[in-house]
């Protein structure tokens, strides 16, 4: 641990030279980046990073049963954007696993498009706005699949509610978070 | 049809997609939908001309009525002829002009493809409510064009103005077009042509209609936003704001012209406006010095001129609009194309710093003088020969010989400028050194050449032009006439004009060194940009005084009035019929009993709370406990929706209150509306509790709506849960909406977060620069390195 631990008085942010030269490639405890010990707790962020993926899976079952079971895109968006959550309540703003790669607007951008052409899609087809249909196809190993075409718009639901709270993290959570850090710093 | 238009838009996505790698082949590919936009418009073209054009049509909303249509007739193909002819030559130019692959050419090969279809669909439409969503579409393309990478405060203003005047003017044109379409009973064109409405609110239509074809088509007093619209890039300028999209508005009256053939001063109007218009362009050109700012006015001026004809509702008028729409686009175009290869070669485009460049590039000389003398109308052009029948027809006594005189004028002036413009781009100047020009690419020249040979053939192949032409005015007019388009009708006064419309031309360029300096000294009373100012500047006073006003910034208040309201509007209500409640249970199932205290002493819990975060949790606890409340009452769903919900408020509370103090203070001035505070939220309490109770004995039934969604869902949907059924499908339209407002929302609340945290950093660093700057005159080192830092 001390090799990833960076060197006294090295600021917590920015440069991440420290980090490269002797940590492991894996990083499953640690991101890189880490808060001041004081408010660190270990146990929470491993628990954060074994329990993230399986949130993430059940936040699609979700998704997919809403149409037969309890879920659908609302809660099955909550779900993964909770899982972010927890992620960035174990490891604080610096931890930069807890940001997906694509920027919280496109994300919403992306739900809102998809709902929306999945409204249109049927237009063509010389259905209304916002028919659905259901398709039965026969998969070798699972047996007969049914995809109905409203599933594209809970896939729309899902995409926009992660992005929103994506975005909620962003601005309050590391956003606020950032701002107490340049005040404490500026007042030292 | 639809395919056609659509594929513009589709090729133009993908190209904005792949443009980060080809960005050479991008507009050679660029061009390939426009191109096959003429090709299918040629191939149609006999049978437009006999009369039986191609017709698509889809209904995309039945029960609203509304539809796609679209009509390929004789305007349209005129119309089509410029916008994909021109439309493939300049985007075929774009990949000269843009040499080297920077940001604004990946963007600019995307937009002007999705420009071309729009004004493609703009065309053919025969829906006004069509039309009108295509007219729109082209005012945001124009917006983004102008605007570009929106890095110059110069480009996002003249953006801003295009995109206000053209918007205000489509709005306008709006409610014309439900005014019309409502009184008339049908908002297909085809049908309205065939059967001309009139009456009052016919009428009134009208006058709204032509607000949006003046603010588009940059007639006075709307003019200002084209000249400004000239920052965007040359080809840019030479496809929107001269061959296509600015005669939209020319384009939308010639259009309406059968239709409001009962409004009897609807040609007064045009012609009013239009001779103004061409006047005041005219003059303005004559005074500028940059090539493309005159030819910006020249365009003003000339559109002015249309104006005028597409308004005339007579057959030679009418004839004459559609020669002078082929001739001006024909000859713009290309004068466009060639100022943007001299700005592009020689690196400026100021009269008073070019010289000898007709000796530098003869070809592209030639190929200005071509189109200038379209221009100017001199034989055997097109635009000779449209002039010739726009003479023609206002041949007469009165208030017609008033509007032949206006259009004589305006005629002088154009050829003035026109002699400005080749004079004051190719001439050899006394004294002037000759400037320097790279040679120009002969891809580079080709369009434009293209354009100058057709300003030549369309006049010489006259029959052919007239062809088109007349079919046109017979079927706008309603009539047919024994006048034709031609080079030669004998000696008569439409000659004798453009005899001396030619030779006084001439002369006033020669004496406009002398004219600009009188000019210079007339007092300008009335000035467009200037007005333009002001009405945007009390527009934004106006907006902060009222935002200041009615946005206190106080949550207490808020909170208040949108209690108050809740209790004044169904509180009332409510009181007044006050039904006795009826089958009043303590419980349904004994599980509730406990969730309902915990709730309760959760709620006086909050009520006593003295930290902030201690409340927080309080609340989080209320909601858990409902969300308990619907699992015992048999609602999965709701009940983790709840949860979920309420662990993210939670979440976003706490995070919150790191800014917050740890406790509730109350000020003095807090102190003394505590009671009104009280009294409020007690009532605000006891209309909910009873409203719940009054609503939920009022139905012991299960409503019909949810009896038809239970029925439904499995065959209708496939759904075996019917709370998601009716999410997705029953009523999906309400979720799309709910989640572009989510959307708005989220996107709303973080730039307020994101744009105060930025502009306290800002204020961060001044106050830490001036700090700096007071204690030590840093030296320039040091200087250089904070900057850096």
């Amino acid at each position: 641990m001390t090799g990833a631990e960076p060197p006294e008085g090295w600021p917590n942010t920015g440069e991440r030279t420290w980090f490269r030269s002797d940590a492991p490639a894996e990083r499953w405890l640690l991101s890189g980046y880490s808060r001041d010990s004081r408010e660190r707790t270990i146990l929470l962020e491993l628990i954060a990073r074994v329990v993230f993926p399986t949130v993430l899976v059940f936040s699609l079952y979700l998704l997919f049963a809403g149409h037969y079971r309890s879920g659908g895109g609302f809660s099955g968006g909550l779900v993964a954007g909770q899982a972010f959550v927890l992620r960035y309540l174990a490891g604080g703003r610096l931890d930069d696993s807890s940001t997906v790669s694509m920027r919280p607007p496109v994300l919403i951008g992306t739900g809102l498009t998809i709902a929306v052409i999945t409204g249109l899609v049927p237009v063509p087809f010389g259905g209304v706005v916002l028919e659905s249909a259901s398709f039965t196809f026969a998969v070798p190993v699972l047996g007969e699949i049914k995809i109905v075409s409203s599933l594209f718009l809970d896939v729309g639901v899902y995409l926009l509610i992660i992005g929103v709270v994506l975005d909620l993290l962003r601005t309050l959570g590391s956003g606020i978070e950032a701002d107490i850090a340049e005040r404490e710093g500026g007042r030292r | 049809m639809l395919a056609l238009v659509v594929s513009h838009l589709l090729v133009a996505l993908v190209l904005s997609l792949v443009s980060m790698r080809h960005s050479r082949a991008i507009y050679p590919v660029a061009a390939l939908p426009p191109t096959a936009a003429l090709c299918w418009a040629l191939a149609h073209a006999d049978s437009v001309l006999a009369g039986s054009p191609p017709v698509t049509r889809m209904n995309w909303s039945a029960t609203l009525g509304l539809e796609f249509a679209f009509r390929l007739d004789t305007l349209a193909l005129v119309m089509t002829l410029l916008v994909s002819g021109i439309g493939v030559l300049v985007l075929l130019y774009c990949r000269w002009y843009f040499g080297t692959p920077s940001g604004d050419a990946k963007r600019s090969a995307s937009l002007l493809l999705a420009f071309a279809g729009v004004m493609f669909g703009l065309v053919l439409a025969d829906d006004l409510l069509t039309l009108y969503v295509f007219w729109e579409l082209t005012t945001i393309c124009s917006f983004l064009l102008v605007g570009q990478s929106g890095v110059s405060r110069e480009s996002r203003r003249a953006s801003l103005q295009a995109l206000l005047v053209t918007t205000l003017g489509g709005l306008v044109m709006l409610l014309g077009f439900i005014v019309l379409g409502e009184s008339s009973g049908t908002y297909r064109i085809s049908e309205l042509a065939a059967d001309p409405p009139d009456g009052a609110a016919v009428a009134v239509a009208t006058g709204l209609i032509l607000v949006g074809a003046f603010t588009k088509s940059a007639q006075v007093p709307f003019h200002n936003w084209l000249p400004a619209a000239m920052v965007a890039p040359t080809p840019i300028s030479a496809y929107l704001h001269a061959a296509s999209m600015v005669k939209a508005g020319v384009f939308l009256v010639a259009r309406l012209t059968p239709v409001l053939s009962e409004v009897s001063y609807l040609p007064v109007v045009t012609a009013v406006f239009g001779l103004v218009t061409m006047f005041l362009g005219g003059w303005r050109a004559l005074r500028e010095h940059d090539l493309k700012l005159l030819l910006a006015y020249g365009t003003v001026s000339q559109l002015g001129f249309l104006m005028v004809l597409a308004g005339s509702g007579s057959y030679t008028g009418e004839l004459a609009l559609a020669g002078m729409l082929l001739a001006h686009g024909a000859f713009k175009a290309t004068l466009f194309l060639v100022i943007g290869i001299v700005d592009h070669q020689t690196g400026t485009r100021d009269i008073r710093e070019l010289s000898g460049l007709g000796r530098r590039m003869p070809w592209v000389t030639s190929v200005a003088v071509l189109a200038a003398m379209s221009m100017a109308g001199v034989p055997p052009t097109i635009g000779f020969v449209a002039k010739e029948a726009a003479f023609e027809t206002y041949l007469g006594t009165g208030a017609v010989a008033a509007v032949e005189a206006g259009i004589v004028a305006g005629s002088v002036l154009t050829v003035a400028y026109t002699a400005r413009l080749l004079f004051g781009c190719f001439a050899s100047k006394r004294g002037a050194v000759p400037t320097e020009a790279h040679p120009v690419p002969a891809g580079m020249l080709l369009p434009p050449a293209v354009t100058a040979l057709a300003c030549l053939v369309l006049g010489v192949a006259y029959p052919l032009t007239d062809e088109l032409a007349a079919t046109y005015a017979e079927r706008a007019a309603g009539s047919s006439g024994e006048y034709h388009l031609g080079l030669w009708h004998g000696f008569n006064q439409p000659l004798v004009f453009s005899a001396v419309t030619l030779f006084a031309g001439l002369t006033l360029a020669a004496h406009n060194a002398r004219l600009n300096l009188l000019r210079s000294r007339l007092p300008r009373p009335l000035d467009a940009q200037r007005g333009y100012e002001r009405i945007m500047g009390s527009l934004e006073r106006l907006a902060v005084g009222v935002t200041g006003r009615v946005q206190v910034g106080s949550l207490p208040t808020y909170l208040g009035i949108i209690l108050l309201a809740v209790l004044v509007v169904p509180g009332s209500v409510l009181l007044m019929r006050v039904t006795p409640i009826e089958q009043l249970r303590w419980w349904d199932n004994v599980l509730q009993l406990p969730l309902a205290l915990v709730i309760l002493v959760a709620a006086a819990g909050v009520v006593r709370a003295t930290r902030r975060i201690t409340a927080v949790l309080l609340v989080g606890v209320i909601g858990y406990g409902i969300g308990g409340m619907f699992i015992v009452g048999g609602g999965p769903d709701l009940a983790l929706t709840q949860f979920l919900v309420e662990t993210l408020t939670l979440i976003a509370f706490v995070l919150v209150l790191r800014r917050l103090p740890a406790r509730f203070t109350e000020t003095p001035s807090a102190r003394r509306v505590r009671l009104p505070k009280v009294l409020v939220s007690l009532a605000g309490g006891v209309f909910v509790g009873f409203a719940a109770l009054i609503f939920s004995s009022a139905r012991d039934t299960p409503s019909r709506v949810s009896a038809e969604y239970l029925e439904h869902a499995e065959e209708g949907t496939s759904a075996t849960n019917v709370v998601n059924a009716i999410i997705v499908d029953f009523r999906a339209f309400d979720t799309v909406g709910e989640l572009s407002v989510l959307a708005v929302t989220a996107t709303g609340v973080a730039s307020l977060v994101l744009s105060s945290r930025s502009a306290r950093r800002r204020k961060h660093a001044r106050s830490d620069w001036r700090q700096l700057s007071a204690t030590a005159r840093p030296t320039a080192g040091e200087h250089g390195e904070r900057g850096s830092a």
